[in-house]
């Protein structure tokens, strides 16, 4: 397989013009993003004991290894994919790595769980480790999926698939309660937040049915007050996922997931239609549920009160002594930061690794730092709709805009929670909060869109030969 | 279906955007804010990060600070014979804040203040420790040991200047309080000693700087006010000269008797011997005969009705405004509402002393740098001239006369030159509480007037016919005095 431009070497008069490989690029910007934390994670050991952290050599080459293998693997097996993706997720991996090294260095943090009786046991290990096998995800993915069309085939798989992992917390002896929460399963010692991986299996079934039921969702209307509105029947679809949200958001507590599913549905769908009217029915039934929800549950309620009065109800509710103090970890840090280890944000307490660790970023890289990670997602985002712009069939189409859309909003939701813009939604930053399923998910979304974006920028094979050509080729000097 | 395909970009971007907007709002606009937000521990967090700077008294330091376990915050303040210098030191405490000079200048004390910017980010290019900047105090160890000690476990004031200079010797203030006691946070230590020195809990109230911010009837001392009053604008130019005061003397538009304090030679008495054996009728026909606008004119020059910042605010005295002729009889012995703050009193001996020239008190010299340099440096500041030279030499020998063999006699010291003048201020209604004992002196060398000294005592378990500023106050007065003089030789 060529590896070089196409279109230089090919002397057929309708060859393709295919884009080139961007392999070296992306491998040049993979040495920024294995320096940068590495670099990062120098300054964290001056910062807090004086001098450069033992657990360096391990923990550079660790991430190294990782950045290398990802490569060596996209170079072999998707060598047209999109070359920003890859590092731009080892950065964030790298950064979140650091920080959750920080944090486990905070004597506050060590005696907070002393003082609950638990032993502290130090995250950035484990996060490591998760990496690893996020990353083998990722290669696996690369390997195993040739193509991302295959996908297709398990449609209706997928959303038998999704709607278990959705429903798996609410098994009794399997579901865990942390803090108010049920998204969590517990297995064999292992906490896994199926949510993460519901994202993206259920990604594939909407692109699946979307693909099949598009024109009939797009033509079947009529139109009322420049509307089009769906027939009865084909608004089964958008209900029945409305009503699955507010479910897990009813027995679960779980705003974040529902509201990702929702958005990511009605885009879907409105890329799938082209038809503005299911926005506006979307937005219609999310703030119809949002309402319901905000009223009934008191979960929620208490988040909203929350992030209406963040310093107001400080006594009475830890979840105003949370966002209190992230916002005031902003505040705190002003447009240059503390400097990476210097800031307090482990005030917040037992979820400054996981929820709020955004918080981190903004006292101790400041508003410059919070900034640059903020635009790090914004290109990750970019890129995957670049590839849902470039893929040549609808369900990869469908598929890429479905993640990069579900990606966006939960970035918008977690950091628009933890900055107070919106009420707390309990999710994860992508690649950056300390916890394995979001880790692992996030590297296979990474590695569909790699490979979505290999299939759109692989140039087409070269033309069969033309017999007809052979005979014309006569008059030779 | 690129066409909702770019839209979804744009809204994608659109949140991107927002949650950028939002983090500028917070991070830029709101930081300020944020970071001074009550409930950011971060400020005493940091506060209390390294060691503070020093309190210095005499080149000594009486602070310190003492590395902590187990809490936020890594060091806590130490006082070094607290209950002493806790009206001069105020306190610093992770839980309940500071006061006074710990707070006022709490800038230099962390050395976050801005005038160590440079020397700050020097020493964090070359990785250096923030240290905090000393605070040196113009304070006199041993004056303000005499002054604690002499007032012992009675309730009651101290404060002593340098006339020439104006700088504060003594500032002392019983009953006292400890703040190492309570300059950590924790909740089985701290709290409790924290609560049990509160007013509502300990009616001694040991927390109130009664030195600055406690007003008391002056009582007799005020007659020295009076008597310039008198000098000043001529109404008696001589101390010797006879005074046209009748006994008994009825106040004007009243049919009552201001009364002396037994049966005193005061019926057409000098200056001068009204204030040897404390004459009411003189001083409140003076007072009277002035009027109002006058006293008020020489009390003012003396530093009544306005506040004093010394840095540490000292409450304003007061010698009111709206008042009819007898109500100005009774100001002018110190009675009525006529109030003062001992700082106060310690400063109209201050100004006799000075030969009428009033300096500007304070007590911190200069500010340094951990390094020991020198960040600002106090001058000594003329503030008003009550008296002229002249008229002040005429007080200061009354004054004299009054130690000498008058009712004073408690203060003399072998050797030196001393003045004063006592006092047992009525308070309550109808004079139904135990009055308050003051005593107002200088000392005077043939160099000038190293110290003035004003003492009062609130001391309800004496015995009433005990109380007298003579024999309460003057010789706690004289032994801060030879403390000073004692010092200089």
């Amino acid at each position: 397989m060529s590896r070089t431009n196409s279109s230089t070497h090919n002397t057929s008069t309708i060859g393709a013009i295919g884009a080139p490989s961007r392999r070296n690029t992306e491998l040049g910007l993979l040495v920024f993003a294995v320096v940068i934390p590495v670099f990062a994670y120098i300054n964290v050991g001056l910062a807090i004991d004086g001098e450069i952290p033992t657990g360096l050599l391990g923990y550079g080459i660790g991430l190294g290894l990782l950045a290398a293998v990802g490569h060596v693997v996209v170079r072999r097996f998707a060598p047209y994919a999109d070359p920003l993706l890859l590092p731009l997720a080892t950065l964030l991996n790298g950064l979140g790595l650091v920080v959750i090294w920080r944090l486990d260095q905070s004597p506050r943090l060590h005696a907070m769980a002393a003082s609950r009786g638990n032993e502290f046991v130090a995250a950035a290990p484990r996060q490591l480790l998760y990496s690893a096998i996020g990353i083998a995800l990722f290669v696996g993915v690369l390997l195993l999926l040739k193509d991302h069309r295959i996908l297709q085939r398990y449609t209706y798989i997928s959303m038998a698939a999704s709607l278990v992992l959705l429903l798996l917390p609410l098994v009794p002896g399997l579901g865990r309660d942390v803090f108010g929460a049920k998204i969590w399963i517990s297995i064999a010692g292992f906490s896994i937040q199926p949510g993460e991986f519901a994202k993206i299996v259920i990604a594939v079934f909407f692109s699946g049915y979307l693909m099949v039921k598009r024109d009939a969702l797009a033509l079947a209307s009529r139109r009322f007050m420049g509307l089009y509105l769906p027939r009865g029947r084909d608004l089964g679809p958008i209900l029945t996922i409305w009503a699955v949200s507010l479910l897990v958001l009813v027995f679960e507590n779980d705003l974040g997931t529902s509201l990702l599913f929702f958005g990511m549905f009605v885009i879907m769908l409105y890329v799938a239609t082209e038809r503005t009217s299911w926005i506006v029915i979307g937005l219609g039934m999310s703030a119809a549920g949002a309402v319901g929800v905000a009223t009934f549950a008191g979960h929620v309620k208490a988040r909203v009160d929350a992030w209406l009065d963040p310093f107001g109800c400080y006594a009475d509710s830890g979840a105003c002594e949370q966002i209190g103090q992230s916002i005031m970890s902003f505040g705190s840090g002003g447009v240059l930061g503390t400097g990476l280890g210097q800031g307090n944000s482990d005030l917040i307490g037992f979820a400054a690794n996981s929820d709020f660790i955004f918080a981190t970023f903004g006292e101790e890289l400041g508003l410059a730092g919070a900034m640059a990670i903020l635009l790090l997602y914004g290109l990750i985002i970019e890129r995957g709709l670049r590839t849902a712009l470039a893929a040549r069939d609808p369900f990869g189409k469908l598929l890429a805009v479905g993640l990069s859309g579900a990606f966006a909003l939960q970035i918008f939701v977690v950091a628009g929670g933890v900055m107070g813009l919106i009420p707390l939604t309990g999710m994860t930053m992508p690649f950056l909060a300390n916890g394995g399923s979001s880790v692992i998910a996030n590297w296979a979304l990474v590695g569909i869109l790699l490979r979505i974006s290999d299939t759109a920028r692989r140039p087409a094979p070269m033309p069969a030969s033309n017999p007809d050509a052979e005979m014309t080729q006569v008059v030779r000097p | 279906m690129n066409k909702p395909l770019r839209r979804i970009a744009i809204f994608c971007g659109l949140l991107i955007m927002t949650l950028l907007i939002r983090d500028n709002w917070l991070q830029y606009v709101k930081a300020g804010e944020l970071q001074d937000n009550g409930k950011n521990r971060r400020i005493s967090i940091e506060r209390y990060a390294q060691p503070r700077g020093d309190i210095i008294v005499d080149g000594n330091p009486i602070t310190g600070s003492a590395k902590t376990n187990g809490s936020d915050y890594a060091y806590k303040r130490t006082y070094k014979n607290g209950p002493m210098w806790a009206p001069v030191t105020g306190y610093a405490s992770q839980a309940f804040g500071a006061t006074q000079l710990e707070s006022l200048e709490d800038g230099i004390l962390t050395g976050n203040d801005d005038r160590l910017f440079f020397r700050r980010t020097l020493d964090m290019i070359t990785g250096k420790k923030k240290e905090g900047g000393n605070v040196v105090t113009t304070l006199n160890g041993a004056a303000q040991k005499a002054a604690f000690e002499g007032l012992g476990s009675k309730k009651g004031a101290v404060a002593a200047i340098d006339p020439t200079t104006g700088a504060i010797l003594a500032l002392a203030s019983t009953p006292s309080y400890d703040p190492s006691k309570f300059a950590g946070n924790s909740t089985t230590t701290d709290t409790p000693a924290w609560q049990k020195l509160q007013k509502s809990q300990n009616p001694d109230d040991p927390m109130l700087n009664r030195a600055l911010r406690e007003t008391y009837p002056p009582g007799s001392t005020f007659k020295v006010v009076t008597a310039a009053a008198a000098l000043e604008h001529g109404l008696y130019p001589d101390p010797d000269d006879k005074t046209e005061t009748p006994l008994p003397w009825v106040m004007p538009n009243t049919r009552t008797e201001l009364k002396n304090d037994g049966p005193l030679p005061c019926k057409d008495a000098t200056l001068r011997m009204a204030l040897q054996v404390s004459c009411n009728t003189v001083f409140g026909k003076a007072g009277a005969d002035l009027g109002k606008d006058k006293m008020r004119e020489t009390a003012e020059k003396f530093g009544f009705n306005s506040e004093h910042f010394i840095p540490v605010r000292a409450n304003a005295s007061v010698w009111p405004k709206e008042m009819d002729e007898p109500q100005t009889a009774l100001s002018s012995i110190g009675q009525f509402e006529t109030a003062t703050t001992p700082l106060q009193m310690a400063m109209v001996a201050a100004a006799v002393a000075n030969d009428g020239k009033l300096m500007e008190p304070y007590m911190v010299s200069r500010l340094q740098a951990p390094s020991l340099d020198v960040i600002e440096k106090h001058t000594p500041d003329e503030m008003s001239r009550p008296l002229s030279e002249e008229n002040a030499q005429k007080l200061q020998s009354m004054m004299e006369t009054v130690v000498e063999k008058g009712t004073g006699r408690n203060a003399q010291i072998n050797g030196v030159k001393v003045g004063g003048k006592t006092g047992t201020a009525q308070h309550g209604v109808d004079n139904s509480e135990k009055p308050y004992a003051w005593f107002i002196s200088y000392a005077k060398t043939d160099s000038g007037s190293p110290v003035a000294v004003a003492v009062v005592v609130e001391d309800s378990d004496a015995s009433r016919g005990d109380i007298s500023g003579g024999g309460l106050a003057a010789p706690i007065a004289r032994d801060v005095m030879k403390a000073v003089v004692d010092g200089k030789e």
